[in-house]
């Protein structure tokens, strides 16, 4: 189980280069760290997104494992289907090997269109893991706003205009949401925490029953960022406490990272083009206002992974 | 031994599904289909039917469950009706397109609005382009024969398509009838095991199932599924023929009564048939020539055999239990009209199109013997004046 560099050098890639994914895409990376943490038989579902387009266009794939794909909002509900074949077969000696289950879609069809499928397969109790990659709005069509979009960032949903300074809501705190199902085990990272996210994907698979990593990942084209800055921006968004590395195993809520040095939120803001508009005068207090939001879910979370 | 049984048409399809032994059954329950739902339920409950039955939060997940588990090689059901279908709309042609073999029961309710739960073809007519094969059934034996026969067709190898398997809501689903079941080990017999072609369980042999195809190769995808679609016509008869023999009962794409020297003639899908069988034998006896064709089969549309089945009449009127709003008349009016017109035949009846039993609205001996009146009414004329109208409504 020990997340070892030297040993994952030697893993077979399951999740194959020569895809179409943009270079220097943090989705790319995550997949690609998601497949080296698995071990043994797995089975994927997948939801309309950009992994989707740009890893399964026929008659190419990027997948060394079975894989399917339906449709946008189902991922979670097309492999409830194939567990609930996996355990009828196996009763019937059809299948013998221990295979395991995983969903994953983007925060469109986690957060918002594929959010009922999910809840639903989660409080059916079937034996899988969700992971959302997380790069907080529809990217796959071009950048517009999602549940996952912070307030204030720019889409073209949400833009950023002479009378209205970008999205003018906060984002909706799903892995909580999560939790509050009592699935087994919740937990949300970032690639660039590569050991905490590979950690995080063989834990949530060991579970009986279902299990969801909520993952930040980076978008240059969506964020308007530098893409050699990515992976730092999502260290900045653990170092600002924007999103802290936690994880909450059979209830227990468990802060897998102790920020000692938080920086001001500023810092995750200033290099993602999405919000060069906070930068100005007018806009600071939207900037105060996410630093408020950071700071009341920070407490409350250090609250709750003390209180247990 | 078969034996004798007095079941609604929920229970007898609830029966066919016990016997039939699906390895996954995932449902929403929707009035009228609920007791069907419940009655699977009770016996996985009670261990008389050994299925993962998946309590879905929805029609769309019950039909993604469906997909999920028929592509990972097991033998997966459904059922559902009306706003469920409508629900579920988004996977039904990619169910179908994906060559999984789900079968469903669809009890035939209206779409709202105003809200009804009573008996319309609005849901499974308007998905009769989703690439799925359809089947309709009078009353309880035949939703019993049809969805024993839908598991065999659905999982041929040659065909690989999901089936509707179609009855009325409460006029069939909730009224006990007569019928006769086979045994449990006939049915089992008759059906095997389903022998996946590829299996999201293989994971020695890992397949994409669902890619994306763009430009290049969409159009081969599709032709592909048009093509198994049209071939299953010969596998749904032969199927029929082998079920005979089991049962006794033969079924074909459509059932045709006192049709062959018939001048005047009706149209009809599902329970209505009854009462215009009825009406048959009333004006066979006053020396009426009338006949009656039962739709069977409707995706594949049965085209050249029906054409031939009702080239010799004078006039014929399609009745239909749904509106086709705006169109040139409803689904299977439009579609003999087009047979007719591909068939190229010299003769031909004047064909008129009406609408019945919107919402349950019930309909009586007396309303299939005005369709009769105006038949030869229209057959004097040698003309006709309004080819489409709404039957029993208020003006």
């Amino acid at each position: 189980m020990a997340i070892n560099l030297k040993e994952l050098a030697k893993k077979e890639e399951l999740f194959t280069p020569g895809h179409r994914l943009c270079a220097g895409c943090g989705t790319a990376v995550l997949m690609r760290q998601v497949m080296l943490a698995v071990e043994g038989p797995v089975v994927i579902s997948m939801a309309t997104s950009c992994p989707f387009v740009s890893t399964a266009t026929y008659p190419y794939t990027s997948w060394k494992v079975p894989w399917i794909h339906s449709a946008f909002e189902n991922a979670p509900a097309t492999i409830s289907g194939v567990e609930a074949a996996y355990k009828a077969l196996r009763k019937k000696g059809k299948v013998t090997q221990d295979i395991k289950f995983i969903s994953m879609a983007g925060d469109g069809g986690t957060y918002d269109i594929g959010f009922q499928a999910l809840s639903g397969a989660i409080e059916r109790g079937h034996r899988f893991l969700h992971i959302c990659y997380n790069n907080e709005a529809y990217m796959n069509t071009g950048i517009q706003r999602s549940g996952a979009t912070p307030l204030g960032a720019h889409t073209t949903t949400s833009p950023a205009g002479k009378l209205i300074p970008g999205k003018r809501e906060f984002r909706k705190d799903l892995t909580a949401i999560i939790a509050a199902h009592d699935a087994p085990y919740v937990a949300q990272t970032t690639p660039f925490h590569w050991r905490d996210l590979m950690t995080k994907v063989q834990k949530a698979l060991a579970v009986d029953g279902p299990s969801f990593i909520n993952v930040l990942t980076s978008c240059h084209r969506g964020w308007r960022s530098d893409i050699k800055n990515d992976m730092q921006i999502l260290r900045l968004a653990v170092d600002t406490c924007y999103w802290p590395l936690y994880e909450v195993e059979n209830g227990k809520w468990k802060l897998n990272y102790k920020v000692r040095n938080k920086l001001p939120v500023i810092e995750w803001i200033k290099p993602q083009g999405r919000f060069a508009h906070l930068l100005k005068e007018e806009n600071q207090p939207i900037v105060a206002k996410i630093q408020q939001k950071i700071d009341e879910n920070w407490e409350k979370l250090l609250a709750k992974c003390s209180a247990d | 031994m078969a034996r004798l049984a007095a079941l609604t048409g929920n229970n007898a399809a609830a029966e066919a599904i016990r016997q039939i032994k699906p390895d996954v059954f995932a449902a929403y329950p929707i009035t009228p289909q609920t007791e069907l739902a419940e009655e699977v339920a009770q016996f996985v409950a009670d261990g008389i039917l050994d299925t993962e039955y998946i309590p879905v939060e929805s029609e769309h997940s019950s039909m993604s469950v469906c997909i999920g588990a028929s592509l990972a090689g097991a033998r997966a059901m459904t059922a559902t009706a009306s706003c469920g279908l409508a629900y579920m709309w988004e996977l039904l042609p990619t169910t179908a397109s994906l060559r999984s073999p789900v079968v469903m029961v669809v009890v035939n309710r209206a779409f709202n609005a105003p809200l009804n739960i009573h008996c319309s073809h609005d849901d499974s007519m308007g998905a009769r382009d989703s690439g799925w094969v359809q089947l309709y059934s009078e009353n309880a034996q035949e939703m019993y024969d049809n969805l024993i026969q839908a598991v065999k067709i659905a999982e041929d190898e040659t065909i690989r398509l999901p089936v509707m398997v179609c009855m009325d809501g409460f006029i069939i689903s909730h009224a006990v009838e007569r019928l006769l079941l086979l045994e449990d080990e006939k049915v089992k017999n008759f059906l095997g095991e389903f022998k996946p072609v590829h299996s999201l369980l293989e994971v020695n042999n890992p397949v994409t199932i669902g890619a994306c195809a763009l430009p290049d190769y969409y159009t081969e995808h599709k032709k592909q599924h048009s093509e198994a679609l049209r071939r299953s016509l010969d596998k749904i008869m032969e199927v029929a023929n082998e079920y005979a023999k089991i049962s006794g009962r033969s079924y074909s794409l459509f059932e045709s009564y006192q049709l062959a020297d018939a001048e005047y003639g009706i149209v009809i899908v599902n329970s209505a048939a009854g009462v215009t069988r009825t009406v048959v034998d009333k004006l066979r006896k006053e020396g009426v020539k009338a006949g009656l064709l039962k739709i069977r089969v409707y995706r594949p549309f049965p085209a050249a055999q029906i054409v031939q089945a009702l080239k010799n009449l004078k006039v014929v009127a399609v009745l239909e239990r749904t509106d086709s709003f705006g169109g040139v008349g409803s689904p299977v009016f439009t579609d003999i009209s087009a047979a007719f017109m591909e068939a190229q035949t010299k003769e031909k009846p004047l064909m008129v199109n009406y609408i019945y039993g919107l919402g349950g609205r019930d309909v009586g001996l007396k309303d299939i013997g005005k369709v009769y009146a105006n038949l030869q009414v229209i057959n004097q004329k040698g003309k006709i004046e309004k080819s489409f109208a709404y039957l029993q409504a208020r003006e």
